[in-house]
């Protein structure tokens, strides 16, 4: 392992280079813009083997990724917040053609206002697209992810976005551990399709009437539900050359805690010193982060959160539904339970302080409302 | 060439289908893939053409055929023509192969501009082709850029104070030869041979190419399915529809004229006499005949120039 200080996005840009995709096809787009620059930097001395596209949006990004994995290749595309709503429409086909594209996503809140700072709005909006989604609390995260994701996605051929919050890690730079090149190629392997436009005579992206759409998104649902012994398995292949044993969640002092805030992203971290302080006055707190949303693993979830007396959500998006976000309903549903509250935090990159996670621990269990906002003028 | 040859050469585009008999895109289709003869993947726009040819677990594409959406035929092409070349480049792959992307009129001229303008500034190897039948017709004969002026259409309606489409056609050639591309044609299922060497002139060039084609359609224009053909005849006799080519070296237009019906070029309403969405012109509105006739006469005039006739 070679030891470098590098930005979330240098750390994708490099594993992309270890991936060496076939096809790259990208459109800039802030705060992922330095993954294709600095991908394009690479192309340009010789240092991949694939072909970079410069297309006209993100739209035909993905377009033409769907393309050049449909002629049996590995491809990837990057985006942020209005790419990835741009090119929406394509990524649920990109499902369904049940094609393992590999994406990270530089995560960004929507328009409007636009805004060019971290929020999950973007990701969120394609939760159930049919793609995989891994996010990620630190640089090493996001890189780390990248490989585990691509060998994911070929293993059930679903497609995976890659996460991480847009400036706080895209930009900043960490200390990771990057493997050798041969290490990786030897964990992803080469990829072999089942079906390739250029090997045999296919036909791709038919059209389906009411006699087998329902079974084409039945097989669609199934993978994703078989997606999750998949993800265990891979994550144990993994640890084997990182050391590093990861899981659908993670979890900070969990076993004894009676308040348990569940979370995404980076906040997780900054989440660690405010447990560990209130934990110094004797205040059974932990923490829940989320590293695979999609497949949503929710026995796991159960099994982890079910003796906890006081659960918070804070959820980094607002789904304006007059109720709370998916996370949210996704926990409530999970653990059958009504008592558990929402909070809806750093929207349009709105510093997340170490004040607001204790106002979210002091405050979980009291008061009669489930859907609350930290960190806004009211 | 000749079609018997041609006729002799495998069929990749087989029948069973279900355009509507006299569909002009059928025939188109078939021509085109028998004049490339050799491995080719087809993409297609949603189109009818899409609908038609792919209901699963049935298909018309004895080649590999690809549907992504609407709008990004030429996107989808350019990424499956991009890993083409990479594999080939990494020797993983022997065959030649050719691209081909079919888009209707919308997914071409309106919707899908920007996928196609894109890809063709990228230049891409990949012949596209416009099945231009002048409306949205897969969704009920809608307006499109490239319905003509006067014409019905059901967003287009005949009225008291409107009568029909109030603008001239988006001219899709001409933005393809501004992109300076090597090969740009227009042709018609009327002159097969003609579109069969359009073809194979396109699909020997290295580069993007583009080909226009008119694509008659039964119930969207109003004719008689049997007439198919002559409606075609009728637009290039006229003069509605010339054929011509464009070839592009260094940057400087070479325009060659296919056809020219001189001293036998008819009068526009003999093509518009034959279809009903033009029924309100047949008789009335003379005002507007005359509007018609008087842009194919200008644009007529202008091609013959560029083409040195
Ligand atoms: C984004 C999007 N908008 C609208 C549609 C609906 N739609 C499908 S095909 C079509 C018209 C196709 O017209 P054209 O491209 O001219 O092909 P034609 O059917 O006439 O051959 C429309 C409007 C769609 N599928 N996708
Ligand atoms: S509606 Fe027109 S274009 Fe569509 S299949 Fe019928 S004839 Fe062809
Ligand atoms: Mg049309």
């Amino acid at each position: 392992m070679i030891k470098r200080v590098i930005t979330g996005n240098e750390a994708v840009a490099y594993a992309m280079k270890q991936i060496d995709p076939e096809v790259v096809a990208a459109y800039p787009i802030t705060p992922q813009t330095q993954i294709i620059e600095k991908y394009a930097e690479y192309y340009a001395k010789g240092e991949v083997s694939g072909e970079l596209i410069d297309v006209e949006s993100e739209h035909s990004a993905m377009s033409a990724v769907v393309g050049a994995a449909g002629a049996g290749v590995r491809a990837m595309t990057a985006t942020s917040s209005q790419g990835l709503a741009l090119m929406l429409e394509i990524v649920y086909i990109a499902a369904a053609m049940r094609l393992p594209i590999l994406m990270p996503v530089v995560n960004r809140a929507l328009s409007g206002p636009i805004n060019i700072h971290c929020d999950h709005s973007d990701t969120m909006m394609a939760a159930n697209s049919g793609w995989l989604q891994f996010y990620s609390e630190n640089n090493q995260d996001v890189y780390d992810n990248c490989f585990i994701a691509l060998k994911v996605a070929e293993r059930v051929n679903l497609p995976v976005m890659v996460c991480q919050d847009g400036f706080i890690t895209s930009h900043s730079i960490e200390d990771i551990s990057l493997y050798k090149d041969n290490v990786i190629k030897k964990f992803i392997g080469e990829y072999k399709p089942k079906y390739n436009l250029l090997k045999k005579e296919i036909t791709m992206g038919p059209f389906d009437m009411f006699d087998y759409y329902f079974e084409h998104k039945r097989k669609q649902a199934q993978a994703m539900f078989d997606s999750v012994k998949v993800i265990e398995s891979t994550f144990k292949e993994f640890s084997l050359i990182s050391g590093r044993r990861y899981d659908f969640f993670e979890e900070y002092k969990l076993k004894d805690a009676e308040k348990v805030i569940v979370m995404i992203g980076s906040t997780y971290g900054s989440a660690r010193d405010v447990v560990d302080s209130l934990r110094n006055n004797g205040e059974l707190v932990g923490i829940l982060g989320i590293r695979v949303f999609r497949p949503f693993n929710f026995k796991l979830l159960k099994k982890k959160l079910e003796k906890i007396r006081n659960i918070a959500v804070m959820e980094r998006y607002d789904p304006l539904s007059g109720f709370g976000g998916i996370l949210f309903n996704e926990i409530r549903s999970s653990l059958s339970r009504n008592d558990i509250v929402e909070y809806i935090y750093g929207l349009g990159g709105r510093d997340v302080d170490d004040s607001q996670i204790l106002k979210v621990f002091k405050e979980m269990n009291n008061g009669k409302e489930l859907i609350r906002y930290v960190g806004v003028r009211e | 060439m000749n079609l018997k040859e041609l006729s002799n050469r495998k069929a990749r585009f087989t029948g069973g289908h279900t355009l509507c008999p006299g569909c002009g895109e059928g025939i188109i289709v078939r021509a085109v893939l028998q004049a490339i003869n050799q491995q080719v993947v087809v993409g297609c726009a949603t189109s009818c053409l899409e609908v038609s040819t792919s209901k699963f677990p049935q298909t018309s594409w004895k080649c590999s055929f690809i549907h992504n959406a609407f709008e990004n035929v030429s996107a989808t092409m350019s990424g499956v023509e991009t890993a083409y070349r990479v594999l080939k480049r990494k020797n993983k792959i022997k065959d030649d192969i050719k691209f081909v992307a079919f888009a209707g009129d919308g997914g071409l001229c309106d919707i899908g501009l920007q996928s196609f303008s894109g890809a063709l500034e990228r230049g891409h190897n990949v012949l596209f082709i416009c099945l231009d039948n002048e409306a949205y017709q897969n969704t009920g004969i809608q307006r499109s850029s490239a319905t003509p002026y006067g014409a019905w259409t059901s967003t287009t309606q005949i009225g008291e104070k409107h009568k029909g489409k109030e603008q001239f056609k988006k001219d899709i050639v001409k933005i393809a030869v501004a992109h300076e591309i090597p090969y740009v044609a227009q042709a018609s299922p009327s002159n097969y041979l003609d579109l069969v060497k359009k073809v194979s002139t396109a699909v020997s060039i290295n580069g993007p190419s583009f080909i226009n084609i008119l694509s008659p359609c039964v119930p969207g224009w109003r004719y008689l399915q049997m007439e198919s053909i002559h409606v075609c005849r009728r637009a290039v006799d006229s003069c509605f529809w010339p054929l011509y080519e464009v070839f592009v070296e260094n940057g400087v237009e070479k325009w060659k004229l296919n056809y020219d019906p001189k001293d036998k070029k008819e009068p526009v309403i003999n093509f518009l006499r034959m279809q009903g969405r033009f029924k309100h012109l047949w008789n009335d509105n003379k005002d507007i005949v005359d509007k018609i006739q008087a842009n194919i006469d200008r644009k007529w005039e202008e091609l013959k120039k560029r083409c040195s006739v």
